[in-house]
């Protein structure tokens, strides 16, 4: 299955008025009939899955996804609980959570899955998915937002993600739970008397909200830190959910827009929008920031001396060479590139040799599990079972374009270059894949390899 | 009635770690133990109090976070399970705990007469935050003394460090002075790391303690100097420096505890006592303790 994608974008309110207390104020009603109508548009659309990134949910070890398939609990918020409490129990896609936790280490960033029970779920997780998926009939999943994290690696999130829609067919709304001006009134006022801050807080909010209007989402991601500067209380680093949310919608700037409510809670900017895929036609991106497909770290804002930079982003090793040709050899591009004047593999009467397999990427020349090293030679770490669960999906490519497959593998040579750290994590994919094949096996300790990888095996298998 | 007093206030900082490598039965991971420096500050903390008689226990802490002016908890019990949002792989505490919500109400009366916006919280389905709990357990791990529960207003994120002090210093004159008032005897804890940089990687075994120590020397330093000015009694300093501080070493002071610590004891001149310092995965931590009842004034 393939073919997936993002079918519609909303950015909805994560204050709790919305849910319960609508009738107190009439834009809460607004944003409450707005929440309503998206709800409506996500069921029309069929949509299959939901994706939050919600700002509050805050992590630091790298970023969390809700695993568990069926979180219930009590939400009370923790500055309006005088507005009643909300029950929920909701359906989330364990699986895809689960799928997309390793997508993150495959693009380097920190990840891991929660499934707690009473695990607290985030009132803007909590308000989204009770509004936009009353029946709880989608299965959703719902991602924090890291506190330290910066714009490469909210992107790479977001591309991680946009990746296994793709791949796993899924029809998919992405969701940011935010607001747009954050200064809330810091004293307690009465319901009718609600309205958004300051003027300035307006007049910025109008700003991105005729931006989103005209679908010119890469825009507004690429205002971030100025909105962050100007609109923003700074309870964190940075303006994060509108690069994720461009970033999952392939940083386009020509969305079909449309601004279904814009309403102040508690003083708050709350609007509720809708982005759809379609081509409004609107003009080229205003800006032109990197793309990043990887992230290698870029949070050693404190120590200059930090080994996490951006130079170790592209250490992916020496140039890279077509394949050579000769009689027999068996070249796939579906494998990663050679590192010198050899094919991918060789075939002998009913016998095929490969040259050695590491885990590079085919497309992208990328490590999963990430490199060993970044250019200055500074150690990184890296995760060997992603490392050589690619090396082992690299052999099963090659063979299969010799007309082979993984299960005729006959005999295994493998290459370590930290035998006492990697050992371990190595064995256990072994067993889990190549091991129930049942092929010879050595595996030797090395210095090093020639790209920055941990792993490489030399196979022989038959056709 | 007798007059009230505090009779002693303490920094007692909440990484959940620190529950965590005790193996409370409360706690529902186990550990291997680990940050033994810290953990045994908080002993000789317990220790050092064994026999100074209280009522109650107040305390801010900062994960309980208010934009909304300051609130209290204002129910006679809370019971539930604690899930840290940040670290649930280490902290799922059930807790059963006590408030004095008498004396809650009389310091929130106080505040609100002295101009702070403040609110009691009475929904009975809302969870006490980790860092509450977690500071609770360390200083008192038998829950048999009710707590008065302060939120966290986040007043530094609104303005500046300056402002935030400005009100919390008002907060922990108020808070004293509800405590003078109400007769009762009373321990104020601060629950708060110093310097708050994370590494944003975690070991495979949490409790791997080869991996543990300050995220940079710059942290280190700031954490010395004031540790070194609580140790000495110029505590007006730390309330002088508090802006540099709390924006160098990003010091978890951002969320008042510490100011409203020093003013409810009078920013204190004597010297404090030292009972631990260590790192919480890269945070300096120190458990502090302004005996107060070995200073009374006559
Ligand atoms: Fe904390």
């Amino acid at each position: 299955m393939a073919g997936g994608e993002i079918i519609e974008s909303f950015i909805v309110p994560v204050h709790p008025h919305t849910v319960l207390a609508p009738q107190q104020n009439q834009g809460w009603q607004n944003l409450r009939k707005a929440y309503d109508d998206a709800a409506q548009i996500i069921k029309d659309k069929e949509a299959d899955l939901l994706i939050i990134y919600s700002t509050t949910w805050p992590s630091i070890i790298g970023h969390q996804i809700i695993s568990d398939p069926n979180p219930e609990w009590v939400m009370v918020d923790h500055d309006f609980h005088d507005l009643g409490s909300i029950h929920y129990s909701f359906n989330i896609d364990a699986e895809f959570a689960k799928q997309w936790n390793k997508e993150n280490h495959a693009r380097g960033l920190q990840s891991r899955c929660v499934n707690y029970h009473g695990f607290p779920i985030d009132v803007g997780s909590v308000v989204a998915l009770t509004l936009l998926n009353p029946d709880n009939k989608i299965p959703a999943v719902i991602v924090s937002s890291n506190v330290y994290a910066d714009r490469s690696e909210t992107t790479v999130l977001a591309k991680a993600c946009k990746d296994l829609v793709h791949k796993t067919g899924r029809k998919a709304v992405a969701i940011t739970a935010m607001s747009l001006s954050n200064r809330m009134f810091t004293e307690h006022i009465d319901a009718k008397d609600d309205r958004i801050h300051s003027l300035k807080d307006d007049e910025w909010n109008r700003k991105i909200l005729e931006f989103l209007g005209q679908g010119r989402l890469e825009d507004v991601s690429q205002l971030s830190r100025t909105i962050q500067q100007q609109i923003r209380v700074q309870k964190v680093v940075n303006f994060k959910p509108m690069w994720w949310l461009s970033a999952i919608n392939d940083n386009r700037n020509d969305l079909t827009g449309n601004v279904l409510s814009y309403e102040a809670i508690n003083g708050a900017g709350c609007a509720v929008v809708n982005l759809n895929p379609t081509s409004s036609g609107f003009g080229d991106k205003e800006y032109d920031e990197d793309e990043v497909e990887v992230f290698a770290g870029e949070r050693g804002v404190l120590d200059a001396a930090t080994k996490n930079t951006e130079t170790s982003k592209t250490n992916s090793g020496p140039k890279l060479w077509e394949p050579t040709e000769a009689k027999g050899s068996v070249n796939t591009e579906s494998a990663p590139k050679p590192v010198g004047a050899y094919p991918h593999a060789r075939r002998v009467g009913d016998l095929i040799y490969l040259s050695g397999v590491g885990p590079r990427q085919p497309d992208t020349n990328t490590i999963p599990g990430g490199p060993i090293q970044d250019a200055e030679g500074n150690k990184l770490d890296y995760d060997i079972k992603a490392q050589t669960r690619a090396v082992v999906e690299n052999i099963a490519r090659i063979l299969e374009e010799a007309g082979s497959s993984i299960d005729k593998v006959l005999d295994v040579t493998s290459f370590l270059v930290d035998m006492d750290r990697d050992f371990q994590g190595y064995n256990e994919v072994w067993a889990e894949t190549l091991g129930k094949v049942g092929p010879t096996r050595t595996t030797l300790a090395i210095r090093a390899l020639p790209t920055p990888i941990a792993v490489e095996m030399k196979v022989i298998a038959g056709i | 009635m007798a007059q009230g007093e505090i009779v002693a206030g303490c920094l007692a900082p909440h990484p959940p770690h620190l529950v965590y490598a005790e193996n409370p039965e409360q706690n529902e991971p186990v550990a291997e133990g680990g940050w033994e420096q810290l953990r045994w500050g908080y002993e000789r903390l317990r220790e050092s109090l064994k026999g100074v008689e209280y009522d109650a226990i107040v305390i801010l802490s900062p994960h309980w976070q208010t934009y909304v002016g300051t609130h209290f908890l204002g129910l006679e019990n809370f019971q539930s399970l604690s899930v840290d949002p940040v670290f649930p792989n280490l902290f799922r505490y059930h807790y059963d705990m006590n408030v004095d919500v008498e004396l809650a109400k009389q310091i929130h009366d106080k505040a609100e007469s002295a101009g702070l916006a403040v609110r009691m919280m009475t929904n009975p389905d809302f969870r006490v935050d980790y860092g509450t709990i977690t500071t609770g357990h360390m200083f008192r791990p038998q829950w048999d003394k009710p707590l008065v529960v302060i939120s966290s207003n986040r007043s530094r994120a609104y303005y500046s460090v300056e402002v935030m002090q400005e009100m919390m210093i008002e907060l922990g004159r108020v808070t004293r002075e509800a405590i003078l008032e109400s007769g009762k005897k009373v321990v104020v804890l601060a629950s708060n790391s110093l310097s708050h940089r994370h590494f944003t990687t975690e070991s495979e075994i949490p409790e791997d303690m080869s991996k543990e120590h300050i995220t940079s020397h710059a942290m280190h330093l700031w954490d010395m100097r004031i540790i070194d000015y609580m140790k000495s009694g110029q505590c007006q300093r730390i309330i002088d420096e508090m802006p540099e501080f709390t924006e160098q070493a990003i010091a978890e002071t951002d969320g008042g505890a510490f100011t409203w610590l020093l003013s409810t004891l009078e920013v204190p001149k004597y010297p404090a006592i030292l009972h631990g310092y260590g790192t919480i995965i890269g945070t300096g931590n120190a458990i502090v303790e302004w005996p107060v009842y070995r200073h009374k004034a006559v």
